[in-house]
């Protein structure tokens, strides 16, 4: 591709940047404990690491959001002050967040003009709209700044906060889990995006968890664990097993044995569901499938494809438009959460602080959130708090949730203990489906095994579990049975050993259609 | 008959004039995240201030000016608890009203019973004040009347067509987005507070040195209150409040048209707070979903790291 | 350089919240203080006048005691309703209605009946009157997302003037040489006193026993648990299957059938007629606002918190008289106090630590 004359032009203002002997704690916990990083013009840096491992705190030191405890910054030798975002954009370091700092119901141009350091005071919008169009179209990416940001796709929100990082005479780029949100397709374009800019001189750090971008992508790679660098090596002297290990500290074991077991027994009957998203216009469309007892059945797929709103559907809260859903044999078709609920369906959702658990309430006040109207719990109107309590100590002991004790505010426990309370609730009733929304998302690696190894307990006591995830390491690991949703429909149903399993990249994109 | 329409028509723009420019105040404050509920506070102080520094300086400007100054520093006490501590908006606000009614009740207590020898007298535009029909309604009205009018227009203005405009109203939908892009989320929500409590503290002395020229303890009338649903039925745009302001002025005046007919005037003394209700009703018919209000209005916003 | 650093604190023991309470409190009363300072009021002496005009005789006493009975029943459905964050600011024509319910019950079927059977009909009704008019908002914001902050104060208004309009019109007493009150209550339904006060023992009693209630249904109830989940987290709350249309509804319906006994009482044990909305209700749905923070929401402590506040009032009627300050001055209080509560709040929550360093970053 013709790069444009400009970026050859322009003077870079970071040759070489790097971070000295960084340390930041949180409330006595390091996130970052002493690191040091280095990174030229002309590369591109992996930064790989599990969720909580220091990656995101070191790049939002670097970006101004945090200040360090100790440690440095130097561009070009030099030592600077980063206080604020805005000092790290005056030295030429944009950033692009996993979840995009965009503003929904306001225009492309107007957000862009949001960041812009030299954005007219009168009309912003219009004398920027020039300058938007310019930029794309140097980049070959098709923005419409008129546009607002709901109305977008993952891949293009994207673009735009690399155009507000580019407009502002970034230099050096961070991208936060850029990949997360997007299909295949869109992910090879970003990467020929990348290459493009580091041709021209940028410097690009790419935080990750996932081994092959980072492999496919990057010169260099920078792992850490549990706040600590343990390794730094060219990609291209590497090997994806080596990376994996420095990750963990232990050879990642990358499948449990699940073993096969009768399916016979129908629980979950979905038939022809049309549920409508937020804006009114079906997200789901017309999708049907069965779950039978001792399964596990997946849902893969993008986030944004309907999933969310399926998962709303089936426990309750969100109204399905058209279709049935049956639990053994019992319409719960638009009824209400509770009554769902005293069928057998239990929930794990995705966003566990925002819908699973009430904060401020102490540990054993949520241990029966979802169950606190049963007879056992309560009777016509007091609740039976000794039962409670007992209730909430089995739990701990069950999940292996570490707290002081049943009293602790909730808020105060860590999201991997918090997820293990939420999941303990939900299995301990023993429910015919359980509908668990990306359980193990930003857990470490330890709470992330125990919770699988329950969910493949609770499958193999009978359970039928229906498992939504980005993750599809995890979906092979514990599933019978692997949807494929794309644009709230399904392009696949398959089975883990079935050879199409290769082309579930191009089913996520709706490339390919089964 | 041609003299009655005009007088109702000038009465319904002069009882909606502080309507306006409180909710032009409100409207700002909101967009900017922040619910302020201390109007009918902030508003009484600005009467109070504005008479007793008129009455003192027999300057009615000077009265105006002191109003805004005073609205304004006395909803720093609002803005401090809501975004700095982060407190609970609702009970801020109205900590700020009782606070309000209080003061303004106990300083005003000496001036009641006596009435201004000079408020803010009328000021008719030359040449268009003689258009006939028109002129009379709309230019001869008294400076409160333009001032509300031209800063609706360009409150309107700078949110939809500044930086700075955008950055208030980022501010109100995604606070993290605008910080983590140089905006200094807390600045600008202070500011918001402190100009809205200026534009209450301008209706406030509107009541008192131009709608009438005496002081009473109770003299804002809810006036607060409902310049706080105007700002929903204004879906938090300037423009509208224009004419929702100038709507609610017609009810007011209303009340005193009907009375003749024989109907009650305590009823009649309801209909701008059941109207207030109905409109809301109506707003909340079309989309109760959401209404259009800025995302994290009365959330507290804390900084990554403070 | 001045380094401040804010963190959540983890847990709060009983001590620091009761440390934070006084502080807070003092903190409010200093600003009082320099308020009346600045207006030419000197601040020990009104103080002073006030403790002891409410404390500091038997008669001080009783009128504070009489004061509290609304302030408690208030309060403590208050309580619940803000515990829901259903902001109820419309308990003062709550209580005007129950005060217009029972009324007309104590008016129209009390020359008939004994007191036994007459006294429990009035406060029946006045608890409807109320608890109807507190399911208004309600149902406004379950069913057309209308704020309750602005339904409830619009209500008020317009409960005011419906009552003004009832007492110069269709309920003008023919007893009352042409004064805009109501006739008076025939004797069956006037409420008893204890000897030498205003203390309608009745409606005390009822207060206390309505705390007790409101404490019990908060914290050992599924409903108040529901409550209390909906007030933390309503997302949670909607995921956990509660029924926010139902649990709203009966929350303002106790809450407002609360302020309607207070209503009632003030009518039968104190004015005996209903007249202007100012004197029947004086202000108590907004002190009770402030009762209720004060008491963190615990219908427990609003007996405490009710004492304190109508301490206060006693104090300021006081004051009023003995140097002829306006009734407004109350709300000085109640907003200083007010603010300073809350910014205790935070500091409650939060562990402050100042760093003063020499060197310059």
């Amino acid at each position: 591709m013709q790069l444009p004359f400009f970026l050859w032009v322009r003077m870079k203002k970071i040759e070489k940047l790097e971070m000295i002997d960084i340390s930041k704690s949180f409330q006595g916990i390091p996130a970052n404990n002493h690191l040091n990083l280095s990174i030229q013009s002309g590369e591109i840096l992996g930064l790989l690491g599990e969720n909580g491992a220091g990656k995101t705190t070191l790049m939002n030191i670097l970006y101004g959001l945090y200040q360090p405890d100790s440690g440095s910054i130097r561009i070009n030798g030099q030592k600077v002050s980063i206080k604020s975002p805005m000092d790290s954009i005056e030295n030429g370091i944009g950033m692009v967040h996993q979840h995009f700092m965009l503003i929904q119901n306001h225009s492309v141009a107007e957000n862009i003009a949001l960041g812009y350091k030299k954005t007219p005071f009168f009309f912003p919008q219009k004398k920027l709209i020039k300058s938007i169009i310019m930029f794309s179209r140097k980049f070959n990416f098709d923005l419409d700044p008129t546009k607002q940001i709901w109305q977008l796709s993952a891949g293009e929100q994207q673009r735009i906060e690399i155009v507000k990082a580019l407009i502002n005479g970034a230099d050096l780029l961070i991208l936060d889990e850029p990949t997360s949100v997007l299909t295949p397709q869109e992910i090879s374009d970003l990467f020929r995006i990348l290459k493009d800019m580091k041709k021209s001189g940028h410097l690009i750090i790419l935080i990750s968890h996932k081994l092959d971008e980072i492999i496919e992508i990057c010169d260099r790679v920078t792992v850490l664990q549990k706040g600590n660098i343990v390794g730094n090596a060219r990609t291209e002297d590497v090997d994806k097993k080596a990376l994996a290990r420095m990750m963990v500290g232990r050879d990642v074991i990358f499948s449990i044995t699940r073993e096969k077991l009768p399916t016979k027994e129908r629980v979950l009957k979905v038939d022809h569901v049309i549920i409508n998203g937020d804006k009114g216009i079906p997200v789901v469309n017309d999708i049907s499938f069965d779950i039978y007892k001792h399964e596990i059945f997946g849902i893969a797929g993008v986030s944004g494809n309907g999933q969310r709103e399926l998962v709303e559907g089936i426990t309750g809260l969100r109204k399905i438009e058209s279709g049935t859903i049956t639990v053994n044999d019992n319409d719960i078709t638009n009824q209400s959460a509770r009554c769902i609920y005293n069928s057998g369906v239990s929930h794990v959702p995705e966003e566990r602080i925002k819908l699973g658990i009430a904060p401020g309430l102490c540990l054993y006040e949520n241990s029966i959130l979802k169950q606190h109207h049963q007879k056992k719990y309560s009777s016509r109107l007091f609740l039976a708090y000794h039962k409670i309590k007992d209730h909430a100590k089995n739990l701990i002991l069950d999940f292996n949730i570490l707290t002081s004790s049943i009293h602790v505010q909730t808020k105060n426990l860590s999201g991997g203990n918090i997820q293990k309370l939420i999941l303990g609730r939900e299995i301990s009733e023993n429910p015919a489906l359980l509908v668990a929304a990306h359980p193990t998302y930003g857990l470490d690696v330890g709470a992330t095994e125990y919770l699988r190894k329950h969910l493949l307990k609770q499958r193999k006591i009978g359970g039928a579990i229906l498992l939504v995830s980005e993750d599809l390491e995890e979906l092979f690991e514990l599933c019978d049975r692997i949807a494929v949703l794309f644009q709230g429909r399904f392009t696949g149903i398959l089975e883990p050993d079935d050879p199409k399993i290769s082309d579930i990249g191009l089913m996520m994109a709706g490339s390919l259609r089964m | 008959m041609e003299d009655i329409v005009i007088s109702i028509a000038q009465r319904t723009l002069i009882a909606g004039t502080p309507l306006l420019l409180g909710t032009i105040g409100e409207v700002i404050c909101e967009r900017s995240g922040i619910l302020n509920l201390g109007v009918e506070g902030v508003m009484a102080i600005g009467a109070v201030t504005a008479f007793i520094v008129t009455f003192l300086s027999y300057n009615p400007w000077l009265g105006l000016l002191a109003a805004v100054i005073v609205g304004m520093l006395i909803s720093i006490t609002h803005a401090y608890a809501s975004i700095t501590l982060q407190s609970n908006q609702v009970v801020s606000g109205l900590a700020l009203t009782m606070l309000g009614l209080g003061i303004s009740g106990l300083v005003g207590k000496p001036y009641v019973g006596k009435p201004l020898e000079i408020k803010m007298h009328l000021m008719p535009i030359p040449i268009l004040s003689d258009i006939p029909f028109i002129g009379p309604i709309f230019f001869n009205q008294s400076p409160f009347f333009y001032m509300a009018v031209v800063l609706a227009i360009a409150a309107w203005f700078t949110l939809e067509y500044t930086k700075v405009g955008i950055k208030i109203r980022a501010t109100g939908e995604y606070p993290k987005a605008a910080e983590t892009q140089g905006v200094n989320v807390s600045l600008i929500k202070y500011a918001c507070v402190i100009i809205g409590g200026g534009f209450s503290g301008l209706a406030g002395a509107n009541l008192s040195i131009s709608y009438s020229k005496s002081w009473i303890e109770g003299m804002t009338a809810g006036r607060g209150w409902i310049v706080i649903a105007l700002t929903i039925f204004a879906l938090w745009n300037p423009m509208r409040a224009l004419i929702g302001a100038f709507l609610f002025g017609g009810i007011f005046v209303l009340q005193y048209l009907l009375q003749p007919l024989g109907i009650s005037p305590n009823f009649l003394a309801m209909l701008p707070y059941i109207t207030t209700l109905f409109v809301l009703l109506m707003v909340g018919l079309k989309d109760s979903k959401k209404l259009n209000a800025p995302a994290m209005l009365g959330e507290p916003y804390k900084r990554g790291e403070s | 350089m001045l380094n401040i650093k804010v963190s959540d604190r983890e847990s709060i023991t009983p001590r620091q919240s009761m440390e934070n309470l006084i502080l807070s409190l003092m903190a409010g009363l200093i600003v009082i203080s320099l308020i009346f300072l600045l207006c030419g009021v000197n601040p020990l002496f009104a103080i002073m006048k006030i403790f002891t005009g409410s404390f500091g005789s038997p008669y001080g006493i009783k009128e504070t005691i009489t004061k509290a009975i609304p302030l408690i029943l208030i309060g403590g459905g208050l309580a619940l309703a803000f515990r829901a964050k259903f902001w109820n600011i419309g308990a003062e024509s709550q209580l005007l209605m129950g005060a217009i319910f029972g009324t007309w019950v104590g008016l129209n079927w009390g020359p008939h009946l004994p007191a036994p059977v007459i006294i429990p009909l009035m406060f029946l009704a006045g608890f409807v009157g109320g608890a109807l008019w507190g399911l208004i908002p309600a149902f406004l914001k379950i069913k057309f997302a209308i704020n309750e902050v602005i339904s409830t104060l619009m209500l008020n208004y317009i409960c005011a003037e419906f009552l003004k309009l009832l007492i110069v019109g269709p309920w003008k007493g023919k007893t009352k040489f042409g004064f805009p009150y109501t006739d008076d209550l025939p004797d069956t339904a006037i409420l008893g006193l204890l000897s030498g006060s205003r203390i309608h023992y009745i409606t005390l009693l009822l207060a206390i026993v309505s705390v007790i209630v409101l404490g019990v249904i908060i914290y050992k109830t599924r409903f108040g648990y529901e409550v209390r989940v909906i007030g933390e987290n309503p997302d949670a709350a909607k995921y956990a299957g509660i029924d926010f249309f139902r649990t709203t509804l009966i929350i303002m319906g106790i809450s407002g059938g609360v302020a309607g006994f207070a209503g009632i009482g003030e009518v039968a044990g104190i004015h005996h007629h209903l007249s202007y909305p100012d004197s029947i209700s004086s202000g108590y749905g907004f002190t009770a606002i402030i009762v209720a923070w004060l008491a963190k929401l615990n219908p427990f402590y609003v007996i405490v918190s009710s004492i304190f506040f109508a301490g206060i009032l006693v104090g300021g009627d006081a004051i009023q008289i003995s140097l002829g300050l306006p009734a407004a001055t109350v709300q000085i209080f109640n907003g200083t106090l007010l603010f300073f509560l809350i910014m205790g709040d935070f500091f409650l929550a939060n562990k402050i630590r100042l760093n003063w360093s020499l060197k310059r970053s």
